[in-house]
């Protein structure tokens, strides 16, 4: 385990605070159960489990969460927020969690799931739907993984399951239309 | 001309604290009709009382208003206090500072007003205060014990032991309760039955008490000293007085459904005694499933295909003891004191869909095991799996199942629950030396005597590997269940295939435990367990005179914890029944002959039927209240619409005093 | 326009619905579209492709823009309310997003936020129902040609259709049943399994590849040690996981993997008596073919 210095605890927690508030959930009552953690998809692959994740908010540990590869790694299965015992919507905190740390322009823990993510909203946008084809090229571009999945193309182009053009149609504009909006009304709400 | 003291209490800083207490001392002053006012730090204790006592005797005081806190904490206390000073104890009202002001209101000057008001709307009142007198009643010396577990029993002997009767009413064939279920108890390690079953032998012997098994408590009437209640007795279909118990019958009886006793681990016949060891040792006929019985009653309309006409159970008895002709009846008894101790159930699993469901014969509850465990269960006190009959060697614990979970609606404790998987994990290990218990807790609560080494005892001795995480799901692969954990200290997710998953369910209170509640008229909250008069200084009261509660059904607790409430319960009910007469409380309604037309609208309302019909001398019918069943609720008051009922002690010229006061005039 | 209460009750009896199918149903999912609309057609019920939908969004939209995540959805619920019919969803991502901002916009706010992203005043009043609940609606009438006989499978719900249920309102979360009791209205045995509503690896499949491979391989594992013959799944992105990498899975578990997925609708189509090729049964990366006929359904 890498170095880790003593937390010092301070009694004002603005952490714990803000997420609360601005999720709406009781964090303060979860009781470190782990059951989140138990039925948690991908909670191996992350470097705190979900119910860590619950414990570094109560705690105040701003950096350690917003920077954990934790909050990218979460699939929103919604397992977590069914079975928590203290009936804490923890997937919508995990997702708040990715959301703030995303206003902070900090950089994501999982690069390429955030590059997906973005790759995949250079589609809609432009196109109003996904282009899967498009969406393959973008992402290899941006992930810098140029070769990522391409050996499946062949067999998905001859069972006619890829379309190399986009389709076109008035969905497009109306989506960039609704995309100008919302960067126009979160600019305002910020 | 009326001279009222008025006592303005600190209660510590409880009222002081927010309530500028000295300036309503001066108000209090300047009120008509006072003529004296103080403030005392604390005036329930020894010192406060003592300064009433002195004022109303310096002052020659006739009324006195205490403003403190609520009067369901000291009226009692003042009422003495006055009444040793020389006063009718009825000459007294309280104004709650506390409850209805300082502790519901922040800002000092808003409540500093408010109480003033308070005193005022009291000092009005109690100007209009009359001396009332309690009179005496007599009372039945019985008791009727509801709930035949180890609390009942506790409870039935002790006050047997008293000198006094006693009826003990079960609903099942047997008394003995949960406890009989159990094979041994923590943290001895004592053999359930071994204990148990004494106790059961003194009850059906004990001279004093009268064993009503089979039975219900169907409805209650009367008050304090007074009850009548009507008990529903079961027809058995068996003559108690031939029968001997011989076993012939639930030998030779043919059919076989799931045993209740065993929780559907094991089999029983339809003519049955419960256990072995149960008290009474003679059958009932479960008439639901009685081959015969379903005969008789097709016999009536004769549709369908005709059942076999079974009657081997009479057959072979040889004292002709099987009675079909019995009915099941009701019989009114008389009773003084009435002791509740109707126990618990365990939560049911199936709730659980990421554990099963209760789809997987080998995801069981705790009380489960202890019937596999048992000696006497369903298999010989083999650990068995219920699926296969294999022995389990991997066997995981689940606490807290149905408990501390706000999903499933139960946000508490329920207390014994590491207690019993401790000893489970130390009797596996001693029934199978191979077997590997894991035990998935959040808290390990182990709070009693000898209880936090016991629970050591476990965990360091028998190998048994204590995980700190709830479990997610549990899923059947083949033979093994795998169940997928996390353990929160090491912060890493965990993975068992377990032969046998044991939940440990909470508790909760038995079925029908709020119809029981609301039969005899006592409060139960959300989970319907039922109420104590106070949590902390009156456990085994309720707020229903010579209504008393123990056990399991007033919240989870263990054996020695059940069987101290018992005798509690029984001692209280003892102080009651040993009075040779009762002080009735005299705050009850009474009719205006002259204002009464009859219209029996109280009558109408009244929730003690306490209003009875009496003729006057010019031959009107009208109400009158039966002073014994009235219990001051004051609804006939409100119903009446010639204003000729009143309530002692809250008339309707004391209440519009107060509002009159209120609003200046 | 007529009041959307009375179309509703009309379309209930006549069995005609809006119909949304989604970005990767036009492309990677087609047999499910195309089997979804064949097995509609043969039973009754009429589907009217929405003019010019928008994606929905997906993960994309509701981990990066948490108003975008609701303004995409919206437009497709005005879309649909302007038609007054309620909406068929087969891709249990879309209805996931449509609900879960359904549910959101009982937030008046959030309503009049939303409403000015899309330049359009919204209700709420819009029913949506994935194309498992149209489908495995009782009141339907199967006419069976082929009865799936012998056929065992292990209905695969995924995390979307049934999670949260006080958003999705479907079925039950723990042991959903729909599907596996239209399973058994074919004839076909639906096996009891514990992990038909576990995660497949959703949509990291780009950029980690190797949760997708474990969490999917997990499943089928245990679909095959159950006994099933195929998985039956109702998610286009649960149907590529599954389907497309099981070389890879056989390559880095050691253990042979492979079993059938099929989407519900290619059963269902089966079983009332289309051909494979017009399923496009043979479009799976892996081939169901030879499972079908050794269970002589084709």
């Amino acid at each position: 385990m890498p170095e880790q210095s003593a937390i010092v605890l301070e009694p004002a927690n603005d952490f714990l605070f803000f997420v609360q508030s601005h999720t709406g959930e009781n964090i303060a009552s979860c009781y470190q159960c782990g059951k989140c953690s138990a039925g948690c998809p991908t909670a191996y692959a992350m470097d705190l489990t979900p119910r860590q994740v619950m414990r570094g908010v109560q705690l105040g540990l701003k950096d350690e969460i917003l920077d954990s590869s934790a909050i990218w790694l979460c699939v929103s299965c919604q397992t977590c927020s069914l079975r928590c015992p203290r009936e804490i919507d923890i997937a919508k905190v995990m997702e708040s969690l990715r959301l703030f740390s995303q206003a902070e322009g900090r950089p994501p823990a999982q690069r390429e799931i955030a590059v997906f993510h973005s790759a995949f909203l250079r589609q809609v946008r432009l196109f109003g739907r996904l282009h899967e084809v498009g969406l393959t090229i973008t992402y290899n571009l941006l992930s810098m993984h140029f070769f990522n999945n391409i050996k499946r193309l062949p067999g998905m182009l001859a069972r006619g399951k890829l379309k190399l053009m986009p389709q076109t149609m008035k969905g497009a504009s109306e989506v960039k239309q609704i995309a100008t909006r919302v960067k126009e009304l979160e600019r305002k709400s910020s | 001309m009326s001279r009222i003291g008025v006592f303005i209490c600190h209660c510590g800083t409880n009222i002081g604290g927010v309530v500028n207490v000295p300036q309503v001392v001066e108000a209090a002053k300047r009120m008509p009709l006072v003529a004296y006012a103080d403030e005392n730090k604390y005036t329930c204790s020894e010192v406060g009382q003592a300064s009433i006592r002195d004022a109303i005797k310096e002052q020659r005081l006739d009324r006195v208003v205490i403003a403190s806190c609520s009067p369901r904490m000291h009226e009692n206390t003042f009422r003495r206090t006055v009444a040793t000073a020389g006063l009718n104890p009825y000459l007294l009202e309280m104004a709650n500072l506390r409850e209805h002001c300082s502790w519901v209101h922040s800002d000092s000057k808003d409540a500093t007003a408010k109480a003033i008001d308070l005193v005022r709307m009291a000092v009005a009142k109690v100007a209009r205060h009359e001396s009332l007198f309690p009179k005496q009643v007599g009372l039945t010396k019985r008791a009727l014990v509801i709930g035949g577990g180890i609390t009942g029993i506790q409870a039935a002997l002790d006050i047997a032991s008293a000198g006094h009767e006693v009826v003990l009413v079960e609903k099942e064939p047997s008394i003995g309760g949960r406890m009989a279920q159990l094979d041994k108890t923590f943290p001895t390690l004592d053999c359930s039955a071994c204990i148990l079953t004494p106790k059961m032998v003194d009850v059906s012997q004990h001279p004093n008490i009268t064993l009503l098994t089979y039975s219900e408590v169907k409805e209650v009437r009367g008050f304090v000293g007074n009850f009548e209640v009507d008990i529903l007795k079961k027809a058995k279909m068996v003559d108690y007085v031939k029968c001997t118990g011989c076993g012939n019958c639930w030998q030779a009886c043919p059919e076989r459904i799931p045993s209740e006793f065993d929780l559907g681990l094991g089999r029983r016949s339809v003519i049955y005694i419960p256990f072995a060891q149960a008290v009474p040792n003679k059958p009932v006929i479960d008439i639901a499933n009685c081959r015969y019985e379903r005969y008789l009653k097709w016999k009536e309309t004769e549709e369908g295909p005709e059942p076999p006409q079974c009657r081997i159970c009479e057959g072979v008895c040889p004292t002709e003891a099987i009675d079909r002709s019995q009915r099941d009846e009701i019989v009114t008894e008389k009773f003084g004191a009435i002791v509740v101790a109707t126990g618990f159930k365990t939560f049911d699993y199936s709730v659980y869909g990421e554990y099963g469901g209760g789809r997987y014969p080998d995801v069981i509850s705790s009380l489960q095991l202890e019937r596999l465990m048992s000696a006497a269960g369903p298999t010989e006190g083999e650990v068995l799996r219920p699926s296969d009959g294999v022995h389990p060697k991997n066997v995981v614990f689940i606490q807290c199942v149905g408990s501390r979970d706000d999903k499933v609606g139960r946000p508490y404790c329920s207390k014994v629950c590491c207690m019993y998987t401790a000893k489970h994990a130390v009797m596996l290990k001693e029934h199978d030396p191979e077997v590997q218990c894991y035990v998935f807790y959040i808290d390990v609560r182990a709070g009693g005597k000898d209880f936090e080494e016991f629970a050591r005892r476990a965990q360091d001795e028998t190998g048994a590997v204590y995980l700190r995480g709830r479990v997610s799901q549990i899923y059947q692969e083949g033979k093994k269940l795998k169940v997928l954990g996390e353990d929160s200290l090491m912060g890493r997710l965990v993975e068992i295939d377990a032969d046998l998953v044991v939940l440990a369910t909470g508790m909760e209170p038995s079925d029908n435990a709020d119809v029981i509640a609301q039969t005899l008229n006592i409060s139960y909250n959300t989970y319907n367990f039922l109420i104590e008069a106070h949590p902390k200084l009156r456990p085994v009261e309720t707020q229903t005179d010579g209504i008393f509660v123990a056990g399991t059904c007033v919240g989870p607790r263990d054996i020695p914890d059940c069987v101290a409430h018992g005798g509690a319960a029984a001692a209280k009910a003892v102080v009651l029944l040993s009075q040779d007469s009762l002080t009735t409380d005299p705050l009850t309604s009474f009719v205006d002959p002259m204002k009464c037309v009859g219209c029996f609208a109280c009558k109408e309302v009244c929730p003690f039927n306490a209003i009875e019909e009496q003729i006057t001398r010019d031959g009107r019918t009208i109400s009158s209240v039966n002073e014994s069943l009235c219990k001051g609720c004051g609804l006939c008051v409100v119903a009446c619409r010639p204003g000729a009922i009143n309530l002692r002690g809250f008339t309707n010229q004391q209440l519009l005093s107060e509002v009159l006061t209120l609003v200046g005039r | 326009m007529a009041p959307v209460e009375s179309n509703v009750a009309k379309s209930i009896a006549e069995r005609v619905y809006s119909y949304y199918p989604g970005c990767s149903l036009h492309a990677t999912a087609a047999e499910y579209d195309v089997s979804a609309r064949l097995v509609c057609q043969k039973v009754g019920i009429e589907l009217r492709e929405l003019e010019d939908w928008v994606c929905c969004g997906a993960s994309a939209a509701h981990s990066t823009d948490h108003l975008l995540s609701l303004a995409l959805p919206a437009h497709t619920l005005k879309q649909a309310e302007e038609k007054g019919l309620p909406l068929a969803v087969p891709c249990a991502m879309c209805f996931s997003r449509l609900k879960f901002t359904l549910h959101e916009l009982e937030n008046k706010d959030t309503l009049d936020l939303v409403s000015r992203a899309i330049g359009k005043e919204l209700s709420t009043a819009v029913t949506v129902k994935p194309m498992l609940q149209v489908l495995a609606d009782e009141n339907i009438s199967l006419p069976i040609a082929k009865l799936l006989i012998g056929l065992k499978v292990a209905c695969y719900y995924g995390c979307l259709l049934v999670r949260p249920p006080e958003v999705v309102g479907f079925d039950d979360a723990e042991n959903p049943q729909t599907m596996d009791r239209l399973m058994e209205r074919l004839a076909a045995e639906a096996i009891d399994w514990g992990l038909k509503t576990a995660c497949c690896g959703a949509g990291v499949a780009f950029a980690r590849f190797d949760i997708v491979l474990k969490l999917s391989h997990r499943l089928i594992s245990l679909a095959q040690r159950s006994g099933a013959d195929c998985i039956a799944v109702a998610c286009p992105m649960c149907h590529a996981n599954l389907d497309m990498y099981q070389k890879d899975m056989t390559a880095k578990f050691g253990q042979k993997t492979e079993l059938p997925v099929l989407y519900f609708t290619q059963l269902m189509g089966l079983a009332l008596g289309f051909s494979p090729k017009e399923l496009l049964l043979d479009k799976h990366l892996t081939d169901p073919l030879p499972m079908l006929r050794k269970k002589k359904l084709i």
